[in-house]
């Protein structure tokens, strides 16, 4: 498998009242052809950020450097019509669909709007594909649902419809920005299932943006930890849940509570996650990790290969094997 | 109730049988639609009780009912031997249900008044509802502040300055300042990060041990009820499709729902199924 997209040193500001603010730091990925990746963390982490700046949906005054590559086009310099096909390859599907469907117009306008503009499909022709792409999203009575308004479904309904709208311009890449988070657990498991029919059907590439390590490992290849803006970890994601390499990773494993067992105590991380632009020098989660030494703190860390993974922490060779130790009984 | 004794169960002592609160065939209708039906159940002090179920299943409209803010179509909500069935007639009634049963929302976001602060409202709870000396009031402040986990200039901030676990913690110090018996989490920690949320919940776990107060937990995340619950009760369109000890019901479900919400649930191993397939291997 090639590198569909590729991401190298990403470093991007954003303007805020206060002046410029550094949301991500030097983030490096890859995406294969028909791989997905997760991609894991909390609040300003810089995860959402990532998906922004590889469809190039930044807010205006953002400052970028490093590069993005997507089928060996250099994303960042992309503007016009090269930039709009770039956003066809690269769909997004967004959290809260309500809040991304203009709640006046039927969901037919929503859908088939850019292949009328762009691809100058005739109505009838645009319909017709919408329809099938519902279909496939299993959505049943596709006729029916064209002509509604984006108020008459329900949240997992829309969020079908989101993805559909997606696929209509036949992307090569997904970027699902915790696309099932405001959705039932019983809904949840029908959109990933859909997902990974796409994926196989369509040797789709997926990021999958979640604060879910255990759906990440469930339906993901491969998973990126982030914390603070940096990359901490990427791992086969079946390995990522039961032999972290970081110890944030570990500690994010050990405060979920467990569906099988109940904790005398949960395992904490104290503190709170902290955005880019709040870091300390050194290591960024040396405040609140309980392997921290001083020389975590005083030097800058890099990510380095360890046993087919990549980790960004000076003692993860150390303290192999051993991050686990009191979790769950 | 069962006989397993955990923490705060053994602060349930044998005379103090009573249930805390008690909900007898609670129904309620909106319009031609029934959001809840013949619900009943009883609340033991210091033991925890789970409502799970997906959007619409009613658990929301239950909580609601319990603390007043809904009004019930039939049966009756009974809390601390007092019937909250009906509207208050006066304030002093209200005023003492609003001491028995507490609520914490879900969104610290938009549950706080953007203009006082943890300790400025926690002290007008403490003015509405009890008869403390200013000195008294600031003492309680600073216990409860204590209590969640929050520092002096954390308990004194306005929410603006605070992250959405700080917040929660303001909100639940707020729930605990009238001293409740009853305390109802909806949906409480779901907003928080996976960090903050086991943080928030060891505070509500050290809570019920140390104050014997019965939790009603909200929740779709049947992890979190695992974690803080001993009995579970799962809503289907209003209706209770399944009860019993919280381990059981999630470790051997028995009604079809149960199962459907169990197996949604992600973890090693886990595929997604698609409903078609699902229903084409039933049949």
């Amino acid at each position: 498998m090639s590198a569909l997209l590729e991401v190298r040193d990403l470093t991007v500001q954003l303007k805020m009242d206060s002046g410029m603010r550094e949301v991500i730091t030097g983030t490096s990925l890859t995406i294969a052809e028909g791989e997905a990746m997760g991609l894991v963390g909390e609040s300003g982490s810089g995860k959402s950020m990532t998906a922004k700046a590889i469809a190039r949906l930044l807010p205006d005054g953002a400052d970028v450097q490093g590069s993005v590559t997507f089928d060996g086009t250099d994303v960042l310099a992309l503007d016009g019509d090269a930039l709009r096909k770039h956003r066809a390859q690269v769909a997004v599907v967004f959290q809260d669909p309500r809040a991304h469907i203009n709640p006046v117009r039927r969901i037919e306008d929503f859908m088939t709007e850019s292949l009328r503009i762009l691809e100058s499909v005739s109505k009838p022709d645009a319909a017709k594909r919408a329809a099938a792409a519902l279909e496939e999203v299993g959505i049943d009575d596709p006729g029916k649902r064209l002509r509604q308004f984006p108020h008459e479904l329900s949240g997992g309904m829309l969020q079908r419809v989101m993805i559909a709208t997606a696929l209509l311009s036949e992307p090569r890449l997904l970027l699902a920005d915790e696309c099932t988070t405001a959705l039932d657990v019983t809904t949840q498991a029908e959109v990933m299932a859909i997902l990974d029919d796409l994926r196989r059907d369509r040797g789709l590439s997926m990021l999958f943006i979640t604060h879910d390590l255990e759906l990440a490992g469930a339906v993901c290849d491969r998973t990126c930890v982030m914390y603070a803006g940096q990359v901490v970890e990427t791992r086969a994601a079946s390995l990522l849940h039961g032999d972290p390499l970081h110890p944030y990773s570990a500690a994010l494993v050990q405060a979920r509570p467990d569906i099988s067992s109940t904790a005398e105590r949960l395992v904490a991380i104290p503190g709170r996650p902290v955005s880019a632009f709040e870091a300390p020098s050194g290591c960024r989660f040396a405040p609140r990790c309980p392997h921290a030494e001083d020389a975590c703190r005083a030097e800058e860390q890099v990510l380095t290969e360890l046993d087919g993974g990549r980790v960004r922490c000076r003692r993860a060779a150390e303290l192999r094997g051993r991050l686990l130790d009191g979790a769950h009984v | 109730m069962s006989d397993e004794v955990r923490g705060p169960a053994t602060r349930a002592t044998l005379d103090d049988a009573q249930p805390v609160l008690s909900v007898r065939n609670l129904r309620k209708v909106f319009g031609t639609q029934v959001a809840v039906d013949d619900m009943t159940f009883d609340l033991m002090p210091g033991r925890s009780l789970a409502i799970v179920g997906e959007s619409g299943s009613g658990k929301t409209t239950v909580a609601r009912m319990i603390c007043g803010l809904e009004k019930p179509t039939s049966g009756t909500i009974t809390a601390c031997g007092r019937d909250r069935s009906k509207p208050a007639r006066r304030g002093s009634e209200r005023k003492a249900r609003g001491r028995e049963v507490q609520i914490v929302f879900q969104d610290p976001y938009s549950s706080l008044d953007p203009r006082q602060s943890g300790a400025e409202l926690i002290d007008e709870v403490l003015r509405v509802h009890h008869d403390h000396d200013a000195a008294d009031r600031k003492r309680i402040v600073a216990e409860l502040a204590e209590v969640v986990g929050l520092d002096q200039r954390q308990i004194n901030a306005l929410p603006k300055a605070l992250s959405g676990g700080q917040r929660q913690r303001v909100a639940i110090a707020r729930a605990l300042a009238t001293d409740p018996r009853v305390l109802i989490l909806d949906e409480s920690v779901a907003a928080l990060d996976v960090s903050i949320q086991a943080q928030v919940l060891n505070v509500l776990a050290d809570i019920r041990d140390d104050r014997g107060i019965s939790y009603i937990l909200i929740s779709h995340d049947l992890a979190v009820v695992r974690q803080l619950t001993e009995e579970t009760i799962v809503m289907q369109r209003g209706v209770v499709v399944e009860r019993g000890e919280t381990g059981q019901v999630l470790d051997d479900p028995q009604h079809p729902y149960t199962k459907l919400l169990r197996a949604s649930v992600p973890g090693p191993g886990w595929k997604p199924q698609r409903m078609r397939d699902r229903i084409a291997a039933q049949a």
